[in-house]
């Protein structure tokens, strides 16, 4: 697969205005994550309350895939409950690993956008690792890395 | 380097590219321009045959039989090794040994001398240009021994400080770890004047030469080095093989690194004793046919010429650097007065990783990334640089490509 069909206009526009941009002041959950390989780097806050993400911010250095990523998944997740947010978590590792068909149902909504990285397996972990943030942020843990 | 060598003509580039079957492979449905050879090159057809020659009349097991194989593959193995002494300018061809790479070589120095001869308090001084290897088996060894690492500065042009690192040495220095070329930046380090300053405080200094073998015409007596370190496959050999270069007195008084066959003279379990150089750090089966193709490589490398090949890769140098300097955005990283043909560059608003991936839509394979050399991006606060490298058979056409590559992807994320 091409990756230039990957960089269309939906993820340039999230990479050149990233939603949800800046960790929050005020957060109960966050994380940082690293892939090692090819410096991405994002740091991500939540704030729960009811389990419910009230509020979440990131920031960071990353590529394009990697932060078109990580600003759509906090507008999709700004307002779920925590079990939809690991869900959606779930979902969007299977939908680049090719485990899941982005034609059959889920939660992911325009994040299908991101369904090619499963052709492409060196940008893979650059899609996931905003998301695996997430999966550790909600676990409570620090640090997490793509290694 | 005299300026009376003559730099390869573009009809002679065209011939050598021949030699090449790879660089006809399509990528993306568009002819590879294949610019990461800092990290691996290519093989000539004749360097490929050579191996194929090899299994099909003369292998079996070295040193080991006195049967017509046996000894046909000896002699072409040590053969490989005066091709090495050679190849170099090293005095004796004993102070060639084979191993699996530069990052072993480097290993074998650090476990072997530096083990062997540190103590507690002693110092190891590193250059920030250093490549992982030539700093992690100097970590382990410091913390083994209590010893400490100094770091020799760089200035904004990615050229080493010669006056700090002359004020680095005091009495407890006793291992200077220095890269000839630069991976990340291309920097070719004044090598002769550092081993000079070492030695005059009783350092030894291994050089690492894997950036510099393949592009730079070498003469380890001249540097004066202690060691000097390379691999087969950066300079047109196969991966799996490198060299030691040590001087003969050294690698006489250092103990073995690997204990096995070969390296023995007599076995008891009461006690064993050592064979002399060479074979002493040679345990075990070597990777034979890998040498003899190593030595085909530098066969076809001094065919060309070293200083020739220099001198055509300094035009290519300057006209990618002029080309790339010229696009607004672009910024390149690592503007030493002295480079061997490595172009590291960031574009502005473009991760070199996104860069990277599109750039290979097009044909056209760099590398992205820290290119193992954290220190050196952290000096110039990034995670990661794009990074084009030439060999003698990449063309001022393949440097277009690249260029107007980065510029549609510029372009792309306006």
């Amino acid at each position: 697969m091409d990756s230039r069909q990957l960089y269309q206009e939906m993820i340039l526009e999230h990479n050149k205005k990233p939603r949800n941009w800046g960790l929050l002041e005020l957060s109960t959950h966050r994380s940082e994550g690293v892939n090692p390989l090819c410096g991405d780097h994002i740091f991500l806050s939540l704030r729960m309350a009811d389990d419910r993400v009230e509020a979440v911010g990131f920031s960071g250095e990353s590529c394009a895939i990697c932060k078109a990523s990580a600003s759509m998944m906090t507008t999709l997740i700004k307002g779920r409950q925590r079990h939809e947010a690991e869900q959606m978590v779930q979902e969007f590792r299977d939908m680049t690993t090719g485990k899941l068909d982005p034609a059959a149902p889920h939660h992911l909504g325009r994040l299908t956008v991101f369904a090619g990285v499963r052709d492409l397996p060196t940008r893979v972990k650059c899609a996931v690792l905003p998301w695996h943030t997430l999966h550790a942020a909600l676990a409570g843990a620090d640090v997490t890395s793509t290694e | 380097m005299s300026n009376a060598v003559a730099a390869l003509s573009a009809q002679e580039v065209q011939a050598i590219r021949q030699d090449f079957p790879i660089l006809d492979l399509q990528v993306n449905h568009k002819p590879l321009v294949f610019l990461d050879n800092a990290a691996s090159s290519q093989m000539p057809s004749a360097v490929m045959a050579r191996w194929q020659h090899y299994h099909s009349a003369q292998h079996a097991n070295i040193h080991r039989a006195v049967h017509y194989l046996s000894e046909t593959a000896t002699a072409e193995y040590e053969a490989a090794r005066q091709k090495v002494q050679q190849f170099i300018g090293a005095a004796e061809a004993r102070e060639i040994i084979f191993t699996s790479g530069t990052t072993e070589s480097i290993n074998l120095v650090a476990h072997s001398y530096g083990r062997s001869t540190l103590q507690a308090g002693d110092e190891i001084i590193l250059t920030t240009l250093e490549h992982h290897s030539n700093i992690v088996p100097w970590q382990m060894v410091a913390e083994a021994c209590g010893a400490k690492i100094r770091v020799v500065p760089i200035n904004d042009h990615g050229e080493v400080d010669v006056d700090a690192y002359r004020c680095l040495f005091n009495a407890k220095t006793r291992i200077v770890g220095l890269t000839h070329v630069s991976n990340a930046l291309g920097t070719i380090n004044p090598v002769r004047e550092m081993v000079a300053i070492a030695h005059q405080h009783g350092a030894v200094v291994l050089v690492d030469g894997a950036q510099a073998a393949p592009h730079l015409a070498l003469n380890v007596q001249e540097l004066d080095c202690d060691f000097y370190v390379f691999s087969g496959h950066k300079l047109c050999g196969p991966t799996g093989v490198g060299v030691l270069y040590g001087r003969a007195a050294l690698l006489e008084a250092m103990p073995p690194y690997k204990g096995g066959g070969d390296m023995i003279l007599t076995v008891t379990f009461e006690r064993t004793t050592y064979a002399p150089i060479p074979a002493k750090f040679e345990a075990g089966t070597p990777a034979i046919g890998a040498v003899i193709t190593l030595g085909a490589a530098l066969d076809y490398l001094s065919n060309i010429g070293m200083d020739r090949i220099a001198a055509y890769e300094a035009q290519l140098l300057r006209y990618a650097t002029n080309r790339l300097a010229a696009m607004p955005g672009v910024r390149l990283i690592g503007t030493a007065t002295h480079k061997a043909a490595v172009l590291s560059f960031t574009v502005d608003g473009v991760h070199p990783h996104d860069l990277g991936s599109l750039l290979n839509d097009d044909g056209v394979a760099i590398r992205t990334g820290h290119h193992c050399a954290q220190p050196v991006m952290q000096r110039y606060g990034v995670a990661a640089t794009c990074r084009a490298s030439f060999a003698f058979y990449n063309t001022e056409a393949e440097i277009d490509v690249l260029a107007e590559s980065v510029a549609r992807v510029q372009q792309l994320f306006s």
